[in-house]
């Protein structure tokens, strides 16, 4: 394990990770992480636009994991289990979360992603607004916006992933990227 | 009716809502994990106000960042005052953004395209409060 620390070093200095957590999510990390997050753009990011955008992005991320993840499939922990990674790219910031989700959600959440994806910036906030008056509500408020507006803030395509785990559950991976 | 006041916290916002002069404010960070709970009494509040509201009802936005959980419960509030301006007052939603942030001003006209009140937009230097 001693020699593997340097690797992981290596690694996460090679892909310029600013930031990396894996574990169970409270509201209180959720607050932290974003705190972290904010001071280090605000002293490495010239560009408030860009700041704006990674921190909107983060947070919409971090309440998908806080409200939509499950427990590690068969560990005896009934909390959240997820991991958020913040790395540093040549063209801005890629925002990569990981979960597991329930295996009977996968075709919608994908469903969703690939509508998302195929939309031009105009129509996107044009499905955003539809979405945004429909009247219709999550347990949690969003009401299925969180996507579309990573998607809006990103200015790119969700890149996602989706690993059978076991027979019940998948892990669910998402890279969002910020471009600068 | 009592005034509403909450003070700000990292997560939700500084909120004033004054029966007396009909000036109502929202300002800071509106990013809690649970926005439905935030906002129960905001909208509770209003209720109340719209059965016997001021002719003049403003309400400021100035937000630095919203989450998606609280983007409904905004416009829930909007609705609530497309009520008082339905019985015949004057309803003004303003909407402060920040002089870089062309993404708040979008998202200001992503609710006027939704409601039915006037809607100003205020371009301001830095929202109050940080």
């Amino acid at each position: 394990m001693l020699d593997q620390i340097h690797d992981l070093y290596d690694e996460m200095e090679k892909r310029r990770v600013m930031l990396s957590f894996k574990g169970n999510l409270t509201s209180e990390l959720v607050s932290a992480l974003l705190g972290l997050v904010e001071n280090k753009m605000e002293a490495i990011e010239p560009d408030p636009r860009t700041r704006k955008r990674v921190f909107n992005v983060l947070m919409e991320c971090l309440q998908n994991l806080y409200h939509h993840t499950g427990p590690q499939p068969g560990s005896s922990s009934t909390e959240p289990n997820g991991v958020v990674m913040i790395a540093h790219q040549d063209q801005g910031y890629s925002v990569l979360t990981g979960n597991f989700i329930v295996g009977s959600d996968v075709d919608k959440l994908k469903g969703h992603m690939d509508r998302i994806n195929a939309l031009p910036p105009d129509q996107l906030r044009e499905f955003y607004r539809e979405t945004l008056a429909d009247g219709k509500y999550s347990t949690n408020g969003g009401g299925g916006l969180g996507m579309i507006e990573i998607a809006r803030k990103s200015g790119g395509k969700l890149e996602y992933g989706f690993v059978p785990y076991d027979q019940h559950n998948a892990f669910f991976s998402l890279n969002v990227n910020v471009t600068s | 009716m009592e005034a509403l006041h909450l003070d700000g916290s990292p997560k939700t916002p500084h909120v004033h809502f004054d029966p007396e002069t009909g000036l109502l404010e929202l300002k800071g960070r509106s990013i809690p994990e649970n926005s439905i709970d935030f906002y129960r009494p905001l909208i509770d509040w209003l209720d109340q106000y719209s059965r016997a509201p001021k002719s003049k009802t403003a309400l400021h936005v100035q937000l630095e960042y919203f989450n998606t959980s609280s983007s409904k419960c905004i416009l829930d509030l909007f609705k609530k005052l497309e009520g008082v301006r339905a019985t015949g007052n004057e309803v003004t939603v303003l909407w402060h953004y920040e002089a870089d942030d062309e993404d708040m001003l979008e998202a200001g006209e992503d609710y006027a395209g939704i409601i039915n009140i006037p809607f100003k937009t205020i371009q301001i230097e830095e929202v109050d409060g940080k």
